[in-house]
């Protein structure tokens, strides 16, 4: 595996459609269109266009998931998986990656420009769904003149549009990777959302989301993107890091930012709030919480016998904890369905998925190969 | 690698299970005899492991396999979802004996069960005569890194299979190199059974 090669520069593309009268039908009834879906694609589709793999983010993540952008000159939030040799190898695959419906990086949101008003949406756009997310996807796939994918691989949020893909389009991908994700939100995750989204209409920059133009509700977003720091590292993880390391000499007796995970809180808030978009955050975190693929509604008989799993965790990861990935365990082989599990040993907790490279791309590598190669590799391999 | 330098163990199995069939295996470790099953008898296999190193070998063999501890059963598999079940060399690690046997007679047609037969005539020697646990080809650890937990020969599994109404199908005997035919519970370092209900 050769990690110092990267994809080089890379740039985003747009796709709009459901212009109306064609609009997209959402989960709650409600119509939205045009829609337009910001998207990377690296590598190249091959003749029979049977080498696809569509990346899906988290929460806080966008289509730029690989090599260095264009114009900002960051790297993708997965260079480290995506690019020649690594576990999704640009030179076998062709990878795509959208920034979600509902999202800030490109993809139409409650920040867009409502056609019909000609300002922002805010509030007055529609509340969406995973499903909704996955069917404007599957509308890019369509575009793109791919029949099956070789693969959808995401982990937190995308580890659910993963397993939606699986429950609205089985018979459109060929194999699937959910990592640290749930067929629906515990209580727990749903009162980690609720106080981050509390969070940012207690703010007065808000004003019922009518902010765009003004002061943005920074201070609101960036206390959320703390409280979701929190949930997304494990006890071990801040001990290994801050234990109660202080940025100044001794106590100062103020309240200031003494210790130094504070310091990382207040910078991890003040960052995010410079690329996203607060009312995003309130209908994505949303949509999390609605999402519930439970009690039947993920796999459907007759619909799924060739579709390969593999179901990654970790063992630290106290926000998507292993029973919910065991839970999906259980509904494929009660389906019998050809699968895989993995529970990394990580300290990193749910922030694993980002952070655990090397175990994943062993992983995620021979999963693809056997998927893509299919007997082939077992028949070539030698013990 | 060539069939004769295969184990002897996983060529007994290899002439146990029918082409096609679906096995699972519980405790795979690296896969080699699922790896050998999907290769020699194109069978459609599913690993259950719990050491994560051999999830890892497991998967770069393009096998699929389950993370998971043996002993927490099988309870999301439905009646005889497999033809055949195997415990090759797991039984003697296994806590719940009792329940891990009955769940993989429910869940499959069959079961395979390899073990180490504790009443090898060599070990006999080492308790008898040195009075020390004994360390043999089959049994190699020592009584301070051994994994396993059970200790039973040939005898006392079939006097189990017989106290709890199982069927022995077929018997193995298994030496060094080849298979044992007399006396096994003195001469068998490894015994592999296979059972139905």
């Amino acid at each position: 595996m050769n990690k110092e090669k990267s994809l080089g520069t890379v740039e985003t593309h747009y796709f709009t459609f459901a212009e109306p009268p064609h609009e997209l039908i959402l989960q709650s009834g409600q119509k939205i269109g045009p829609v337009t879906l910001a998207y990377e694609a690296y590598g190249a589709l091959n003749k029979e266009k049977s080498n696809a793999i569509l990346v899906l983010h988290a929460l806080s993540g966008d289509a730029h998931a690989a090599g260095r952008h264009q114009q900002t000159g960051d790297l993708g939030w997965w260079d480290s998986m995506i690019g020649p040799g690594k576990a999704l190898d640009t030179q076998k695959y062709f990878i795509l990656c959208s920034n979600v419906l509902g999202g800030c990086k490109g993809s139409t949101g409650p920040a867009a420009i409502n056609p019909k008003t000609a300002k922002p949406y805010a509030l007055s756009f529609p509340i969406i769904s995973i499903a909704d997310m996955v069917k404007a996807q599957k509308a890019l796939i369509d575009h793109l003149g791919i029949k099956k994918l070789l693969c959808v691989i995401g982990g937190s949020m995308g580890g659910m549009e993963v397993l939606q893909w699986v429950a609205s389009y089985p018979k459109s991908i060929q194999s699937a990777i959910p990592i640290a994700t749930c067929l629906k939100h515990s209580p727990q995750q749903i009162a980690f959302s609720e106080v981050g989204r509390q969070a940012v209409m207690a703010d007065p920059a808000w004003d019922e989301g009518n902010y765009y133009g003004k002061a943005k509700p920074e201070k609101g977003l960036a206390v959320a993107r703390m409280i979701g720091h929190i949930t997304y590292m494990s006890d071990k993880s801040m001990e290994e890091k801050f234990s109660r390391k202080l940025k100044t000499k001794d106590h100062r007796f103020k309240f200031t930012a003494d210790f130094e995970v504070e310091g990382y809180l207040h910078y991890r808030g003040d960052n995010f709030v410079k690329r996203f978009d607060a009312n995003s955050y309130l209908y994505i975190t949303k949509a999390m919480d609605y999402f519930d693929l439970s009690g039947g509604k993920f796999l459907h008989k007759g619909e799924n016998e060739s579709l390969r799993f593999l179901v990654i965790a970790f063992k630290s990861d106290w926000l998507y904890p292993l029973y919910q990935s065991q839970e999906i365990v259980r509904q494929l082989k009660l389906s019998g369905l050809d699968a895989t599990y993995c529970e990394i040993n990580s300290s990193y907790g749910h922030d694993a998925f980002l952070l655990e490279i090397e175990e994943q791309t062993r992983l995620v590598k021979h999963f693809l190969n056997k998927s893509f190669y299919g007997y082939d590799v077992v028949r070539g391999y030698e013990i | 690698m060539k069939f004769d330098e295969i184990n002897l163990d996983y060529r007994i199995i290899l002439g146990i299970i029918e082409p096609g069939a679906k096995v699972l295996d519980l405790g795979c470790g690296n896969g080699e005899l699922l790896f050998l099953l999907a290769r020699e008898k194109n069978a459609k296999v599913q690993g259950i492991e719990l050491d994560e190193a051999a999830i890892y070998k497991c998967v770069e063999k393009g096998l699929s396999v389950f993370h998971s501890d043996i002993d927490s059963g099988l309870t999301e598999y439905p009646d005889k979802s497999f033809d055949y079940v195997i415990l090759n060399q797991t039984l003697q690690q296994v806590k719940k004996i009792d329940f891990v046997l009955q769940e993989a007679l429910r869940v499959g047609e069959k079961v395979v069960v390899g073990f180490p037969n504790f009443a090898f005539f060599k070990a006999r020697c080492q308790l008898f005569f040195k009075g020390k646990s004994p360390l043999t080809p089959s049994l190699p650890f020592r009584w301070y890194d051994s994994p396993n937990v059970r200790f039973l020969s040939i005898s006392d599994f079939k006097s189990y299979c017989s106290t709890r109404g199982l069927r022995i199908l077929r018997a193995y005997y298994l030496g060094k190199k080849k298979r044992v035919n007399f006396w096994p519970n003195l001469f068998a370092l490894n015994a592999i059974f296979v059972l139905s209900q």
